[in-house]
């Protein structure tokens, strides 16, 4: 029991980061953008969060940091994607290629630059990014541990799957982006400013993600900078976004269990105690994998996936 | 009422695309009260300039008025403010939302309950006539009940000057009529209209004036009861042309293929043709009507051995062509060939020039792992000549091409393969008046020479000219085999809504 | 222009397009977008407060100061010029292909096996087979993402995607497990192979640079000039089309995924047995996804990949002298490589397309 609760406990840390790059991606690929760049952004946010933290020693500036870099990201892939139609797997690919290096390469100068050769995020912080004690809440048996007992990132994946769900799903503006993933050329003429909406969605996204990243670098390492700490979760999310069927409250249930599967291993029970930690580690891709194959073979009819996805929209082509 | 207060005028619009000028100085007026005519040719520039009225486009010279007060629309969203709706030919419908959702989309304002917008759906249908169920989603929609949800859009936001391009293309001559009552009705209530056409007798019997255009240039403007189809046709084209289309008489007339029963279901499984028997006979002309969407896809892609069929078959002297292979039909005496209606999307590769399109069904020719691109290029060469294909060269994209350049591409093509069964989706689609009647002559001629022609048509008054026995289709089913000399227009509407059921027995 | 009376606001510039450029015109457009991206990237060495001059320097110096050096920027150049091939065949399908890192390590994996275990073989029989190994592996594993497509519609790019991080823990479970070499002192890590095993020096280099001159012509040809060629060609452009023209689709999927996977495996063999001489986990190391920024950036032309893979190696063997010299992380070549894509994209945009700003009306012609 106490295992069973420590496991979920575990699960849902582990699939915070998750659900910022699901939610941000899912804001991406509603206004039609597949947006392959969610690793990337993620690690680019991870560095701004990391660095703004390390230096600021304030939580709300780091979040503010990864936040913010995440957005300048968004912006590169939604400049060249809206306004300069170009292709979007290769933007993707290239904001993920782009992203991780320089989330890199700032770390490794950064730590050459630093006093004993590792960064540590300084004590205040560090307190900041504690599992939060609410009185009462938290001391409940069980169902205290398993609701009340994390992290400030937990709580705000949660409250901005919540938000953007409303947005997207019982908004007028969220009808209206909608549709923008749906048929540009009918949300243009139906007098939807799609531009400037692609833009707002993707930078927010973008925002998001970058706050995932931020996890990935202040938490799983617990609190020292290590190069690649978000190492293929970005990839994760973008698959996830299928297994969510484009819903944001799907989202918060698909990150935990994946992050439930990335944790697995430290919790072997039965069966799985001789399995070799490997197979553990490739488990979420396979699980991924699996959930593609098996969203692809349940047919094209009753998907969410926005018709016009992938495709740049202009507006005088003829 | 005011009357004659001018809704829209436009002075000198000019839009070039590329180094195309797609119009050219146009002037054009419409007031409020009245019903005005955009008459043109394909590609005279009647969208265009609807495109730049409604914000899709932006003008590179020229001024447009709205109430006699310069404006600058530029996007959807000012025409909108400005009470102009346009509906377009190709309907902009967001599939998976309901008529409602589609109507409510981007207008100011919070999204109302849905018990309020359905209330408000309900409520402007019945003030014009309109019938609509307002949670139906637009897949599931005939096409006349998309132009409906796109009207009770364009009158959602209060629009007073309508834009219809092209809006009678998809409906039978009875929904047609039902819309022109509808257009009277606003002409009634003082809205403004426009109507884009080129299909003369609807001028006739909706406007109030006519706006001729020509090659990107206003050619008149002139009161419509001054006019007759002649005089109209003289302005548009820019020469009295006799818009008769020759129909010679079938000669040695042979049954080829025997299509029984033939049942197909769509890639998403819903049915495509269902029980359908007709024949197919050398030296004539068989013209398929029917809305869009009824069938004829299928059925060409099923006869041309694209899609399988469910049940059913194909017969050539009692032996089925269904499942052979292509070289299996051939050497049984058959050589088919098929004009899709995709020409770019499915007929041609856009990006590969003509020598590259030639090789599309011969590329397979010839030992060895390479391809032999001299004939091809010799073909080329020959169909340029012959057909008088205007293009840089044979290595020249074709996606480059005009409109009915193309088409002589992908219809020289089939024809040099000689074949004996030669089908036609949708040959003259967007293409001029001069283009399609190459087009007509090439039908003809091949119909002299014995080869079985299958026409896919929209236009009923070409197919009624040219075709020798036309189908109609309706949901997949044929309601009716007639011969076109003997028919009207309005049987072959009733026919192709499934209201009348002329299927007469196949003569074996 | 007259006032308008509508409130909105009239946009800074619209976009319109135009005729499509001549070759010439597009060449300038790509130098002036790798120029920029050249000035840009200084500009950010700059920021961080380095002389770009000084950096980009050393990382010219370094890729060539030496023929030991100038052999570095080679093997760097091998296994990214092939991989880039490898994406071509399928991109011109317009298959997403970004699998190429997994497709590499699988072929890697396979080769490595007759490494490990058939050490005693005659070499040149050992070094064919195994290359033909790694070429069946990598094809394998391209051929499963290409089944899954045909079959079922499944999105290749997020499958190619997982397949990586699959085969990458592969190598984990390999290295830590069944090929764990027992005489590293406890680490988790796979033995040395014999010198037996390894592709014989031309010039200094393993030979697979031989292989890979070879695969840029073969590719070429391949595409240009064969019957299969055109079918890739015809199935990329429109697949309607090619069912049109009687074209098996599925089966030219299957084909050219395969064929795209075994190159990469191809790759996969040579850097095993031609660079590391071990299987790890850093055998890919992202030259799949390098590959397919190549790619692109070459319009799938194989004889440009070679040029430009040059360039990238240049790139890749500067920032680790770099990296040595000012103490700089070779991620650098990546945010380089990234900066250069970015600008790339961005200028094909011009190709196409140009803007018209609002003041002055009429700009179009």
């Amino acid at each position: 029991m106490e295992m069973l609760v420590k496991f979920l406990v575990a699960a849902i840390g582990a699939g915070t980061p998750l659900l910022f790059g699901t939610v941000g991606e899912i804001l991406n690929e509603k206004v039609g953008h597949l947006n392959l760049g969610v690793e990337g952004m993620m690690a680019i946010g991870a560095c701004a969060g990391f660095m703004g933290g390390y230096m600021s020693d304030n939580l709300f500036v780091a979040l503010l940091c990864a936040f913010l870099a995440g957005v300048l990201a968004a912006l590169v892939y939604a400049v060249l994607t809206v306004t300069f139609m170009a292709n979007q797997n290769v933007a993707g690919l290239t904001m993920t290629i782009f992203g991780v290096g320089l989330s890199n390469f700032v770390g490794v100068y950064m730590v050459s630059h630093s006093e004993n050769s590792t960064l540590k995020l300084p004590a205040q912080i560090s307190k900041q990014l504690q599992n939060i004690h609410i009185p009462v809440l938290s001391d409940i048996p069980v169902l205290g541990e398993l609701l009340f007992s994390y992290n400030v990132f937990v709580y705000l994946a949660i409250v901005i799957a919540a938000v953007c769900g409303v947005y997207l799903y019982r908004s007028k503006t969220g009808l209206n982006v909608q549709a923008i993933g749906e048929n540009p050329a009918a949300a243009d003429a139906a007098s939807i400013p799609v531009t400037r909406w692609k833009y707002i969605n993707l930078l927010l996204g973008g925002g998001i993600c970058g706050l995932g990243g931020a996890y990935c670098g202040m938490i799983i390492n617990g609190g020292v900078w290590i190069s690649n700490s978000v190492n293929g979760l970005g990839w994760i999310a973008v698959a996830l976004v299928i297994f969510a069927a484009w819903k944001p409250h799907m989202a918060i249930l698909g990150s935990f269990l994946f992050g439930a599967l990335r944790v697995l291993k430290y919790y072997k029970v039965g069966f799985m105690v001789g399995m070799p930690d490997a197979f553990f580690d490739m488990l979420p891709f396979l699980i991924t994998a699996l959930v593609l194959i098996g969203t692809s073979m349940r047919g094209v009819k009753g998907t969410h996936i926005p018709a016009f996805l992938g495709n740049n929209y202009f507006r005088e082509e003829r | 009422m005011e009357q004659q207060q001018s809704a829209i005028r436009c002075s000198g619009i000019t839009k070039t695309f590329g180094s195309v000028v797609a119009n050219d100085g146009i002037e054009l007026e419409v007031r409020y009260g009245e019903i005005l005519a955009l008459l043109g040719e394909n590609g005279s520039g009647k969208t265009t300039l609807m495109n730049m009225i409604s914000g899709i486009y932006h003008p590179d010279e020229g001024q447009i008025y709205v109430d006699d007060t310069p404006v600058s629309i530029a996007s959807p969203m000012d025409a909108q403010n400005l009470g102009i709706g346009m509906i377009h030919q190709h309907f902009k419908l967001v599939e998976v939302f309901s008529a409602m959702e589609n109507i409510v989309l981007g207008t100011p304002g919070k999204l109302p309950s849905k018990r309020e917008l359905r209330a408000q759906v309900r409520q402007l249908s019945l003030e014009y006539g309109l019938e609509i169920d307002p949670e139906k989603p637009v897949y599931e929609m005939s096409v006349s009940e998309k132009q409906t949800v796109e009207i009770l859009k364009v009158l959602y936001r209060g629009a007073k000057i309508l834009i219809l391009d092209e809006p009678t293309a998809v409906l039978t001559p009875q929904e047609t009529e039902k819309l022109f009552a509808i257009l009277r009705q606003m002409r009634a209530q003082g809205c403004a209209v426009i109507i884009i056409t080129h299909k003369l007798g609807e001028v006739l019997s909706i406007s109030d004036r006519v706006t001729i255009l020509r090659k990107g240039r206003t050619i008149s403007t002139v009161q419509t009861s001054q006019m007759d189809a002649a005089s109209l046709t003289e302005q548009m084209v820019g020469r009295s042309v006799s818009l008769s289309i020759r129909r010679p008489e079938p000669k040695n007339v042979q049954t080829i293929l025997q299509v029984v029963d033939l049942t197909v279901q769509k890639p998403d499984g819903s049915i495509g043709l269902d029980d359908v028997s007709f024949t197919i006979r050398s030296g004539e002309i068989l013209g398929v009507a029917g809305i869009a969407g009824s069938g004829q896809k299928e059925l060409c892609e099923t006869i041309a051995g694209l899609l399988p069929a469910k049940e059913g078959a194909v017969l050539y002297h009692k032996e089925n062509i269904l499942n052979k292979t292509p070289e299996q039909i051939i050497d049984l005496g058959i050589s088919m060939s098929f004009v899709p209606e995709d020409r770019l999307g499915m007929g041609l590769v856009a990006s590969m020039g003509m020598t590259d399109n030639m090789l599309l069904k011969s590329y397979r020719n010839g030992k060895g792992p390479f391809v032999n691109r001299a004939p091809a290029r010799e073909l080329a060469k020959k169909l340029v000549e012959k057909l008088s294909i205007v293009t840089p060269g044979v290595e020249t994209p074709v996606r480059l091409m005009s409109g009915g350049n193309v088409q002589k591409v992908l219809l020289g093509r089939e024809i040099e393969s000689q074949p004996n069964l030669l089908i036609t989706a949708y040959p003259v689609r967007g293409l001029d008046i001069h283009s399609s009647y190459t087009i007509y002559d090439l039908l003809n001629e091949q119909k002299e020479k014995g080869v079985a022609v299958v026409f896919i048509g929209e236009d009923l008054d070409v197919l009624l000219e040219l075709c020798d026995r036309i189908m109609v289709l309706c949901h997949g089913k044929v309601t009716g085999i007639v011969d076109a000399a003997s028919t009207t227009k309005e049987q072959i509407g009733l026919m192709m809504t499934g209201e009348m059921n002329q299927q007469e027995k196949e003569e074996q | 222009m007259t006032t308008s009376s509508n409130m909105s606001h009239e946009p800074l510039f619209h976009v319109v397009k135009h005729q499509e450029r001549s070759a010439v015109q597009v060449l300038l457009l790509r130098l002036v977008a790798v120029v920029c991206s050249i000035l840009a990237g200084g500009v950010f060495i700059w920021a961080i407060g380095y002389n770009p001059f000084a950096v980009y320097g050393t990382i010219l110096e370094g890729a060539f100061r030496s023929e030991m050096a100038i052999q570095a920027t080679v093997k760097f150049t091998i296994p990214m010029c092939i991989c880039a091939l490898a994406v071509t065949l399928a991109f011109k399908m317009k298959f997403w292909n970004v699998g190429g890192e997994g497709q590499l390590i699988v072929g890697a994996i396979f080769a490595s096996y007759f490494a490990l275990f058939c050490a005693d073989w005659n070499h040149w029989v050992l070094v064919v087979v195994m290359l033909v190994a790694g070429a069946v592996g990598g094809g394998l594993w391209g051929l499963l993402a290409a089944g899954f497509k045909v079959k079922f519609g499944t999105n290749e790019t997020l499958l190619t995607l997982m397949l990586n991080y699959i085969a990458l823990h592969i190598v984990s479970y390999l290295q830590a497990g069944p090929w764990r070499d027992p005489g590293a002192n406890g680490f988790s890590k796979i033995a040395r192979f014999a010198k037996n095993v390894a592709l014989d020096k031309v010039l200094g280099v393993h030979f697979g640079w031989i292989i890979m001159l070879v695969l840029v012509a073969a590719v070429w040809v391949y595409l240009k000039y064969t019957k299969q060629g055109y079918e890739i060609s015809v199935v990329g452009e429109s697949q309607d089309t090619a069912r049109y023209a009687g074209i098996h689709v599925k089966r030219v999927i299957l084909r050219t995924m395969f064929l795209s996977g075994a190159i990469a495996g191809i790759a996969g063999a040579c850097q095993v047995a031609g660079s590391d001489m071990t299987l790890s986990m850093g055998v890919a190391g992202g030259v799949g996804f390098t590959g397919i920024i190549i790619a692109w950036l070459c319009q799938l032309n194989p004889g440009m990949i070679l040029v430009v893979s040059f360039l990238f190696g240049v790139l890749e063997k500067g920032s680790s002298v770099v990296q040595s010299t000012f103490g700089l992380s070779s991620d650098c070549a990546d945010v380089l490589q990234g900066i250069i894509l970015f600008f790339i994209l961005g200028s094909e945009f011009f190709v196409r397309y140009s803007f018209v700003f609002r003041h002055k009306k009429g700009g179009a012609r």
